[in-house]
């Protein structure tokens, strides 16, 4: 029924099959929106945020989807800026990944702020001393940039790519995609610093405070780093899950073992600079403020000195480790545990950065303050998965993502077979014409 | 936020600030403008001699 918007020289399942799928994340979707709509709708009392907590749950996944989303500024800047020509082959799908990242953090921004009308307030009543002002501005423009990237790759969808317009406008965006790819690595740089700078700032939360070079504290320079080092991670993530779905090889060996060794690199030299910053924060920085290590670190369930380990050895050293190795890359389950620590790696970082900062005692009446979402803040934070999940289907269905995927899936049909498949409808009408008459 | 704004100061925070974001702006602006312009001039020739 819709095979004439399905890319040429690839399967896709039944269209009742796909549809089936989409309705049944669709209505976790809707779960989401009606509960996006509460908070617009009755205000902000629909979440569990109080006097400790200033930031809802939906903070940690924004900042936890930008990071993951870092992939795409990071691998474009190597396929368009640095030439690493084999990543053609994924680099489509990272800037689809990035796009979804990057609009679910709008989205998540725009329930955030409660009164999304007056969103446009913080671009013409700038703050110029505000850390999140160059945040929301640096994202903004980012995310402009991801969807300029992202066009070119509808606009190659059989039936569009037919009007000679647009035909031309999506080779015309590919020659120049350097130019906006590389003004995506200068806002990612500033965004994702800039929320890095955001914790470090914070002279009045220990746990977050650091110290750093003129106005920007190392956190700064960290976020940026952990980004652009697990982000590429995120997207070998996605791009294997893709593949166990569809039971396909979507994506060259060579590029995700290209993109793995340069992410491990990444991974590697970043662990080494947190473990630096957590050891000079810990041995220095604290006690100057009169606090100890374990001031921040408590046995409640959440904020142990687990939470550390884990973040640098388990999800840092370890899938470093495995990503710099030959032996490592090319193992397929060493190469999945991986990326999932590093993703997970990242994210308890800004879990970290985010709650942590806001559950540690300051004053010598606090105490720990522990935080459970209401249902409104958990169902906004799985709408940004469920939209995800239906764009990569719209997309794998409708869009050449995967540029070799005809070569890797090679189709045996018959010739008659064949011509039903590739010729489009507007032929097929015309071919019919005799035959009724 | 422009400098013609009631409370733009000339000062450098504004200058850098604002003047980054416009840049980025610029340079997506002008970008995309010149792909769609040169778009429509090809597709007016009827100039097809790419693939991608």
């Amino acid at each position: 029924m819709d095979s004439a918007l399905i890319p040429r020289g690839v399967k896709r399942c039944p269209l009742w099959q796909f549809l089936l799928f989409i309705s049944v994340v669709g209505a976790v979707l809707l779960w989401g929106v009606y509960a996006m709509l509460l908070c617009w709708i009755k205000g902000l009392n629909q979440t569990n945020m109080n006097d400790y907590y200033g930031f809802a749950i939906w903070i940690w996944a924004d900042l936890a989807v930008i990071a993951v989303g870092g992939g795409a500024f990071f691998t474009g800047l190597l396929t368009y800026i640095f030439g690493k020509d084999e990543l053609k082959s994924i680099i489509n799908y990272a800037v689809l990944i990035g796009f979804i990242c990057y609009s679910s953090a709008l989205l998540i921004l725009a329930y955030d702020i409660g009164q999304p009308l007056r969103g446009w307030f913080i671009f013409w009543h700038a703050n110029v001393h505000s850390m999140l002002t160059e945040v929301a501005f640096c994202l903004s423009c980012y995310f402009g940039v991801l969807t300029i990237e992202f066009i070119p790759l509808i606009l190659e969808n059989r039936q569009i790519d037919r009007v000679p317009f647009f035909h031309h406008l999506s080779h015309n965006m590919h020659e120049i995609m350097a130019v906006f790819a590389a003004t995506g690595v200068f806002l990612s740089f500033f965004h994702q610093g800039s929320l890095g700078g955001v914790a470090g700032v914070l002279f009045g939360r220990p746990f977050a405070f650091r110290e750093g070079i003129l106005i920007w504290p190392w956190t700064f320079f960290l976020f940026t780093w952990s980004a652009a080092a697990c982000g590429p991670c995120f997207t070998i993530l996605i791009t294997k899950i893709t593949e166990t779905v569809t039971r396909k090889k979507l994506v060259k060996d060579s590029a995700i073992e290209l993109l793995a060794k340069i992410s491990g690199w990444m991974i590697l030299t970043y662990i080494i600079a947190k473990t630096a910053d957590t050891w000079y924060w810990a041995t220095v920085t604290a006690p100057s403020m009169g606090q100890t290590l374990m001031d921040f670190y408590s046995n409640n369930p959440l904020y142990g000195i687990w939470i550390l380990f884990a973040e640098i050895v388990i999800c840092g050293f370890v899938p470093a480790a495995i990503l710099i190795t030959k032996k490592g890359r090319k193992n397929s389950v060493a190469l999945w545990i991986a990326v999932i620590l590093a993703v997970v790696g990242v994210c308890i970082n800004r879990w970290v950065m985010v709650l942590q900062v806001m559950a540690v005692p300051v004053m010598s009446f606090d105490y720990w303050a522990m935080y459970f979402p209401s249902w409104q803040e958990i169902a906004t934070t799985i709408l940004p998965v469920a939209y995800g999940i239906i764009l990569v289907g719209l997309a794998h269905r409708y869009l050449p993502v995967f540029p070799d995927e005809s070569e890797l899936n090679p189709i045996e049909t018959l010739p008659a077979e064949e011509e039903e498949t590739v010729e489009p409808p507007v032929d097929l009408e015309q071919e019919l014409k005799p035959a009724e008459a | 936020m422009f400098p013609f704004s009631f409370e733009w100061i000339w000062d450098m925070d504004h200058v850098v600030f604002m003047g980054g974001l416009w840049y980025a702006l610029t340079i997506l602006g002008i970008g995309m403008t010149y792909c769609i312009i040169k778009a429509a001039i090809d597709a007016c020739r009827g100039n097809d001699e790419h693939h991608h």
